[in-house]
């Protein structure tokens, strides 16, 4: 499960943002809304360790990230956090597989496989990333969150780029994958389609302004 | 994981890495070759000297003189006479001394009169047949054997001087009695026979442009003492092993009239090394020259041209280390987002920075390994043309300097991947990540 207390951070020479305190239990689902500019990418990044927070603190399970060195913190994500994009991000000189395995600390090969069963790719596993649709990208983007077996999965306006039916499709993925690794899941996003799939929502507008 | 992913990025674009990676190549290909060249001229160089300590000829280029006599890759300077090389020939502080007598060619490739010293020095061994003892008898060079296909019991006419097209002796044929093995010196590419056949094949042309046939006879008693005299004092002239057959001792005193081109010395004591050359150069009309010195001084001239062509080759090195920073550091901005990537799956900065360094080994050794293939290419090439022009064959094995160079490669490689890296390490993977 995920716990943040007191978060706030500041950019150089602008207001700190005060983030409300979020719990996520392990298996569930947290939407995490907001018009652009409110901060929900600044969030997911100190949820990823990817920045430090002013103040405040992190917890997922029993550890407290917030408080880990900046090298620990990269072994960490890569580790128990997954992360999928509104891009979807790939090394384009390695092949859909590959790409699964890109984390060093990525379980074997035949989970690739399973998971990409789960997600309808495995017959694009031995293409390259620029040759998949922008919904499969999307999809192999979630099986590579996935790899590590991860404690909190994150995802930024993962549905953005996409329209109605792969969005839904990509919502429900998402869902299945946080339940299938027991993972607690953060989805920030702008896009309302999303709150009538997701009943845990919080308003990033309402409590910051 | 991280080996893979900089093998395939090299790969992946392979028109981006071509440039670089040719860039290198021609850069080692070219120090590559010189040092190979250089490396096998000095060793060749170095093997034919052996351990002559002076040159006798007649006078002219001192250079001349030593690439005509030790390695026969230039006209003789001139002729001697005997009798005046014998004297220093039977200087108490010579400890051996080989004549050479030659003008004549079959084929192109020189035939050399010369004592059985001169095959003892090289080390030779005979693959068939015997070493050369009666006049008219030959010993064949390896490399000779291979290309003319003469073999044992064969004959053959000598030509005069170098060129195949010279005036042929029809009255002397030769008769080949053995063949050497490979020595891998300059034995390999002579006919070797004793110094009379030579003067037996022109004696005539003597008698028809001066004919004064009486000297030889009388000095028939100096010739005849002096025959014994040397026998019993030195060992070092094989040809007088019977001094009392009568025909040789005749051929013994024809011998002090007669001309021979040059003379190979080696000295009792270093002292004499010096000391000797001053005497022959102001005392007599020959000339007496330091081979090794020669040699040297032939170096340093070939050197100014090396050092011209390893500069140039330099200069390649060093555009190429600028167009392996150039293809990283340009790569860099498409690559921010795989970049970045990696850093959100767990990645340490540290490791981006051994990804990017990577590539520029993994460019550098790419490029090592085909200027290393480029330069046995044109051995091979020069090889070719050297056989039938110099009568020279390079080896293509590993040259001292070439593990330098590897490393002079590598180090291009690493340090032109250093500034790329080292951003890839410090990058802001949030602010990439915020992009849209």
């Amino acid at each position: 499960m995920l716990l943040t207390r007191n978060l706030t951070y500041q950019y150089p020479r602008s207001q700190p943002i005060l983030f409300p305190d979020l719990q996520v239990q392990a298996g569930h689902a947290l939407l995490v809304c907001g018009d652009s500019g409110c901060g929900k990418t600044t969030l997911l990044h100190l949820l990823a360790g990817l920045r430090r927070p002013t103040s405040g603190q992190i917890v997922i399970g029993e550890d407290r990230i917030s408080d880990l060195s900046p090298s620990k913190m990269d072994q960490y994500r890569g580790q128990h956090i997954g992360i999928v994009y509104q891009q979807s991000y790939f090394i384009e000189s390695l092949s859909v597989i590959d790409n699964l395995m890109i984390s060093p600390y990525a379980a074997s090969k035949s989970k690739a496989r399973k998971v990409a069963n789960r997600l309808d790719i495995e017959t694009s596993l031995l293409r390259y990333p620029n040759q998949l649709s922008v919904g499969q990208q999307q999809r192999a983007s979630i099986a590579r969150s996935v790899m590590t077996g991860p404690k909190l999965m994150l995802a930024d306006e993962p549905t953005s780029a996409l329209d109605k039916k792969n969005c839904m499709q990509v919502i429900d993925l998402l869902l299945e994958e946080a339940v299938a690794n027991n993972a607690a899941l953060i989805i920030v996003t702008h896009d309302d389609r999303l709150r009538s799939e997701v009943s845990n929502c919080i308003d990033l507008n309402t409590i910051a302004n | 994981m991280l080996r893979k992913i900089a093998w395939k990025n090299i790969t992946y674009k392979p028109l981006n890495t071509a440039l670089c990676i040719s860039l290198l190549l021609f850069g080692v290909g070219i120090i590559s070759l010189l040092l190979l060249i250089q490396h096998e001229l000095e060793q060749k160089l170095k093997r034919d000297l052996q351990n002559i300590d002076l040159v006798i000829g007649a006078k002219g280029s001192p250079l001349q003189l030593v690439l005509s006599a030790i390695y026969h890759l230039d006209a003789p300077t001139g002729n001697i006479k005997l009798a005046e090389a014998r004297k220093i020939m039977d200087n108490p502080m010579v400890e051996e001394a080989i004549p050479l007598a030659y003008g004549d060619s079959y084929r192109g490739f020189r035939i050399v009169g010369t004592s059985r010293a001169y095959l003892e020095k090289y080390e030779a061994q005979l693959t068939s047949g015997r070493t050369f003892s009666k006049p008219m008898e030959v010993t064949l060079g390896a490399d000779i054997a291979v290309r003319t296909g003469l073999k044992v019991g064969s004959t053959f006419l000598g030509t005069h001087g170098e060129v195949q097209e010279g005036h042929v002796h029809e009255d002397h044929p030769y008769t080949i009695v053995g063949i050497l093995q490979k020595t891998n010196t300059v034995l390999d590419q002579l006919l070797l026979t004793g110094v009379e056949s030579v003067w037996q094949v022109h004696s005539h042309h003597g008698e028809q442009q001066a004919p004064i046939d009486t000297i030889p006879h009388a000095e028939t008693e100096k010739g005849h003492e002096e025959g014994h005299d040397h026998a019993e004092g030195h060992d070092h002239d094989h040809d007088h092993a019977h001094e009392h057959d009568h025909e040789h001792v005749e051929s013994v005193m024809a011998r002090d009239s007669m001309e021979i081109t040059a003379v190979l010395l080696k000295f009792k004591t270093k002292m004499s090394v010096i000391n000797m050359p001053r005497i022959i150069n102001e005392q007599t009309n020959m000339q007496a020259v330091l081979p090794g010195l020669e040699i040297n001084r032939l170096f340093y001239m070939l050197g100014v041209g090396a050092t011209t062509l390893k500069l140039i080759a330099g200069g390649i090195m060093l555009m190429a280390g600028f167009s392996v920073f150039f293809v990283l550091y340009s790569r860099l901005r498409d690559r921010k987002f795989e970049l970045a990537l990696m850093r959100s799956v767990g990645y340490r900065p540290g490791q981006l920075f051994a990804l990017l360094v990577l590539e520029g080994v993994l460019l550098a050794a790419i490029g090592y390994l085909l200027g290393w293939l480029l330069s046995r290419l044109g051995l091979y090439i020069i090889n070719h043309q050297a056989e039938s022009d110099f009568k020279i064959q390079f080896g293509t094995a590993w040259a001292p300097g070439e593990e330098l160079l590897l490393l002079l490669t590598f180090t291009v490689g690493v340090i032109s991947a250093l500034l790329p890296a080292w951003k890839a390490m410090r990058m802001d993977v949030s602010a990439i990540l915020s992009e849209n």
